[in-house]
């Protein structure tokens, strides 16, 4: 018998009008879990993940946090989200906020920690994350890398239940990726629970226990990242790898 | 140089107009200004002071009538109506008559406790008038951040109205402080409007002593008066215009 996962995602479905992005998702993640999910373009990634902190509504099947189901419309949403933290493609920083009120806005609004408390732990966040230094900088003085640390460190702060990372190195110059996954990879190790979209195989194959191949919003096949990625068994799995390997990106 | 030229040639041409005589005694006559310029001044204070007041009542209006329609909660859709409607109507009509018919319409109902005094019925037509302008300023501010903003402050546990208030509404404010003030200059002159219900501000005490001296100076020097405020409002904008390009704080 496995423990209960910390995310449970059961035959969800998603339209934008006439188009169904999501066909009937089944996926877990388990506790200290990292599940990536691969797949083009346009596969359905970030709205699954928006759909799991609520900022889409689906259209049928459920999302379970910690066994509760967080999808029925009588569910508070807010309180949903702060037990979650997303982290945006394009950062999505706070432009008009310095990077300590960026990373503490969550914490003092929504948590009710008191500032002086979350700009300390804020700061040893930074810290850790090479970003010391820059707590009175303004997102647009710090380069890409710097600033996705910055959303990683924002959405950590206030303690989720579990990350969700929508492709975020995918708006990064290639040799600042490095330090955005560097960052990832210490959150894993320290136990985070983390749903990741991604296009970086060599990373999903490192920092993924499992995962997920999804293709036309269906989750095509599944397993352990050296299987579904040095042998996929679905001919679109193994054509998605293809491309990627001759665009260099695998 | 050539600007030089066309300003001189223009000048010449009007210091050597055949009415130019005329008109420089009727509109730039020294005597008629010192004598008119401190009633016209004390009217000017006045128009001063209805514009500090009314301009408040605008920023304060403005912002509610447009958090109201940008509102998204089913149960608001009543509110959304009623701001919707108010900005159509009151953005509809020129302010002239919005004054003619605040200032006359509310005394003629006799109702008890409703103002009659000119200057407070004046200052509730501009008021509405201007805050119907303002509500919109404020509402193209509030569409123009990107939703990823909003997306970020909702998945770090805000709830809507504080998604708003901490993140949404200060990049909107700051973005559209050109226009804002702007409406201002705009609205710095429309008070010269609620002369027609009587009120003594500038243009009406200089118009009295035009009519009475048959000597326009003393419009000349209500103008003089106006451009001292809104000369510096312009350069304000200036300022705060060059400012977004380079990113304010």
């Amino acid at each position: 018998m496995s423990p209960q996962p910390v995310l449970e995602i059961s035959g969800v479905t998603k339209s934008f009008g006439e188009r169904e992005v999501l066909h009937g998702i089944d996926l877990e993640v388990g506790e200290h879990q990292a599940v990536a999910v691969i797949g083009a373009s346009g596969s359905g990634k970030s709205t699954l993940l928006r759909c799991v902190d609520l900022l889409e509504d689906i259209d049928d099947g459920d999302v379970f946090l910690d066994g509760e189901v967080i999808t029925d419309p009588s569910v508070d949403t807010v309180a949903v989200r702060r037990r979650l933290g997303l982290v945006f493609q394009a950062y999505n920083l706070f432009p008009h906020l310095n990077v300590i009120e960026n990373v503490v806005l969550g914490s003092v609004r929504a948590q009710d920690v008191p500032r002086a408390e979350a700009e300390q732990r804020g700061r040893e966040l930074l810290d850790r994350f090479g970003l010391s230094g820059r707590e009175n900088d303004h997102p647009d003085d710090l380069s890409g890398g710097q600033q996705q640390r910055v959303a990683l460190v924002r959405a950590f702060a206030s303690q989720p239940r579990a990350l969700l990372l929508d492709e975020v190195t995918s708006a990064l110059d290639p040799e600042l990726v490095g330090d955005v996954l560097d960052a990832v990879r210490d959150l894993k190790s320290e136990g985070m629970t983390m749903l990741i979209a991604t296009h970086e195989m060599g990373f999903a194959r490192e920092v993924a226990d499992t995962v997920c191949f999804l293709h036309d919003g269906r989750i095509l096949e599944s397993g352990p990242p050296e299987r579904v990625l040095s042998s996929p068994e679905r001919p679109e799995t193994q054509r998605f790898l293809r491309r990627l390997l001759s665009a260099g990106r695998a | 140089m050539s600007s030089i030229v066309v300003i001189g040639g223009l000048a010449a041409l009007i210091l050597t107009s055949a009415g130019w005589p005329d008109v420089r005694r009727t509109f730039f006559s020294w005597e008629a200004f010192k004598d008119s310029f401190p009633g016209v001044a004390e009217g000017f204070w006045l128009d001063v002071k209805i514009f500090v007041v009314v301009e408040l009542v605008v920023l304060v209006l403005g912002l509610v009538v447009a958090l109201a329609r940008t509102s998204r909660a089913a149960a608001l859709l009543p509110l959304r109506l009623l701001a919707t409607a108010y900005v159509d109507i009151f953005r509809g009509i020129p302010v002239i008559l919005l004054v003619y018919l605040v200032g006359f319409g509310i005394p003629a109902l006799e109702l008890q406790g409703l103002p009659t005094d000119p200057v407070v019925l004046g200052g509730i037509a501009l008021s509405v008038g201007y805050g119907a302008y303002v509500a919109e300023v404020y509402r193209a501010g509030i569409a123009s951040i990107h939703r990823g903003q909003r997306d970020a402050a909702l998945a770090i546990g805000l709830t809507e109205s504080q998604a708003m208030r901490f993140v949404i509404l200060p990049q909107a404010v700051r973005r559209v402080g050109p226009p804002l003030l702007n409406d201002f200059i705009s609205l710095q002159k429309d008070v010269a409007l609620i002369s027609i219900l009587g009120v003594l501000e500038a243009f009406r005490a200089a118009q009295i002593d035009a009519a009475s001296t048959f000597n326009y100076t003393p419009l000349m020097a209500a103008a003089l008066l106006y451009l001292c405020v809104t000369v510096p409002l312009a350069r304000i904008v200036d300022r705060i215009g060059l400012g977004v390009g380079g990113q304010t704080r």
